[in-house]
């Protein structure tokens, strides 16, 4: 796969709920090693939009191409084939709360990895646990755990299946400054040493500018501008600009 | 507007039974989820030991208190450790503990699953490529069916041992006799449909709290609906599979 291939593209989606029509005729892409940012205010269908692309949401039309292969038509054992290649970062880390943040990690690992000794799970957690600076609080519940730990021990429950692209959905949301700073530094610091691709759905510009190789800008469930920061920064539309402003 | 609740409560209907569907064949994937139905095994049956054990004594107890005197005035007193047990082993100690069972356990399970379903822990799982019914529907159903019929017992017993006492307040008696005494019209007729009975009810008392708790979706207004209904569903479906029941074993015992 060279570095232009694209590992999700998604072509015409659409969805909707019974209070209505989310998503309109989405096309967008994902390309390897890339990391892109979906912008748009709340209720914008974001998180519905990266919740299609795992399957979590059925869609109504179009297809959701991932390595190739249409998510919208795979049978459950395939799609849970190419959900081992996907992280999904949850907006509260969605930690099993019934475990410590080691057990968490060990439980995907334990499913999906039944033949791996129990040495090298335990090598794999603790290189997953270190990276995200969590390596002390791995005996801990996830009650004991603030916001923003929470994120990094789901983040790190993502990386121990070593997923070839992660999901983040509002990684920076309901954390203060310093704290959103070093999610943002964490999502680059996962892109550079597990080299994945990601798409991170938020209404955070300043993380936003520091994660994003390339931005969607989403309104009223449809696309309403691409381009990197530098290129979206030069519209004129309102909607554009109050990201900026 | 009567079509609207009428199409409704079907479509439910229809949707239970889809999920039933769905949790009788994740009892045979493999590998079966050990730890977990372990876990439950003790949650809903250690757990429940405290509440059934109080209630179960004083209801034999109180039976008994009760049925003595107007026994006494036919001249019948005799029969009462007999009479009490077969009322007890039949139907109050099924219904009864599943009745309570139902509130302690229905509502755990419903609370916990809708708690993880508001909180994504159950997307978490799916998107892992781990399938939830498996390791938190399987598990539970499973714990529920197989530990009902135990505390039913366990409680039969303890009704006894406090139908025991509430006679020998006024007759003296061995206990060891007034077992037998208990036993003595005992059929086997009697005891088969009770306890096939209480396995239906541990099965329906874990598929409709599983169902309640799985299927919330409103956040945290979502988890207090999802317990209420769970407790109310299950014990609802006691009644009507007790009913079904008696029909049953009337005209097959």
């Amino acid at each position: 796969m060279n570095n232009n291939e694209k590992v999700i593209d998604i072509i015409g989606l659409n969805k909707s709920f019974t209070e209505g029509r989310v998503l309109t005729n989405i096309n967008l892409h994902l390309v390897k090693n890339e990391n892109l940012v979906i912008l748009g205010r709340s209720g914008t269908g974001k998180s519905v939009l990266i919740k299609c692309i795992v399957g979590l949401e059925k869609i109504d039309s179009g297809s959701i191409l991932i390595f190739g292969n249409d998510v919208a038509r795979m049978d459950e054992s395939e799609l849970n084939d190419v959900r081992k290649k996907i992280g999904f970062l949850f907006q509260g880390g969605a930690l099993y709360d019934s475990m410590t943040i080691e057990e968490n990690l060990y439980f995907p690992l334990d499913r999906n990895t039944p033949d791996m000794s129990k040495s090298e799970k335990q090598a794999i957690a603790e290189e997953a646990l270190e990276n995200v600076g969590l390596l002390d609080a791995r005996k801990k519940m996830p009650g004991e755990l603030s916001g923003g730990m929470k994120k990094r021990a789901g983040l790190a429950r993502t990386l121990v299946l070593k997923p070839e692209i992660i999901l983040y959905d509002e990684p920076t949301t309901g954390l203060d400054p310093f704290t959103s700073q070093g999610i943002s530094e964490l999502i680059m610091s996962v892109k550079e040493r597990y080299k994945t691709s990601a798409i991170v759905v938020t209404h955070d510009m300043k993380s936003a500018k520091n994660v994003a190789d390339r931005m969607i800008i989403m309104e009223k469930g449809e696309i309403l501008a691409t381009g990197t920061y530098n290129e979206l920064k030069k519209y004129e539309n309102e909607v554009i600009r109050g990201f900026f402003n | 507007m009567y079509r609207q609740k009428l199409y409704d409560f079907f479509s439910e209907l229809g949707k239970i039974a889809v999920f039933t569907g769905a949790a009788v064949r994740s009892f045979f994937r493999m590998p079966f989820e050990s730890k977990e139905f372990v876990r439950q095994l003790f949650q809903v049956g250690y757990r429940s030991l405290g509440l059934i054990s109080i209630t179960a004594f004083i209801i034999g107890l109180v039976l008994t208190m009760q049925t003595r005197p107007i026994m006494q005035e036919f001249g019948a007193e005799s029969w009462v450790p007999s009479m009490v047990f077969i009322s007890v082993l039949i139907e109050i100690g099924p219904v009864l503990t599943a009745l309570l069972f139902a509130g302690k356990v229905g509502s755990r399970i419903g609370a916990e699953l809708s708690s993880m379903r508001v909180t994504e822990q159950i997307d978490a799982m799916e998107v892992s490529g781990i399938y939830p019914m498996k390791y938190l529907v399987a598990t539970r159903v499973l714990a529920t069916t197989l530990m009902l019929p135990l505390l039913v017992f366990y409680a039969d017993f303890l009704a006894l041992l406090g139908s025991y006492l509430g006679y020998t307040m006024h007759n003296s008696i061995g206990l060891w006799l007034y077992i037998l005494e208990s036993f003595e019209e005992i059929r086997f007729a009697d005891l088969f449909p009770a306890t096939i009975k209480t396995f239906v009810f541990g099965f329906f008392i874990g598929i409709l709290s599983c169902y309640t708790g799985y299927n919330t979706n409103k956040g945290a207004e979502g988890v207090g609906t999802a317990t209420n209904t769970a407790v109310i569903m299950s014990s609802l479906s006691i009644f009507i599979i007790d009913l079904i029941t008696v029909q049953i074993t009337s005209v097959l015992f």
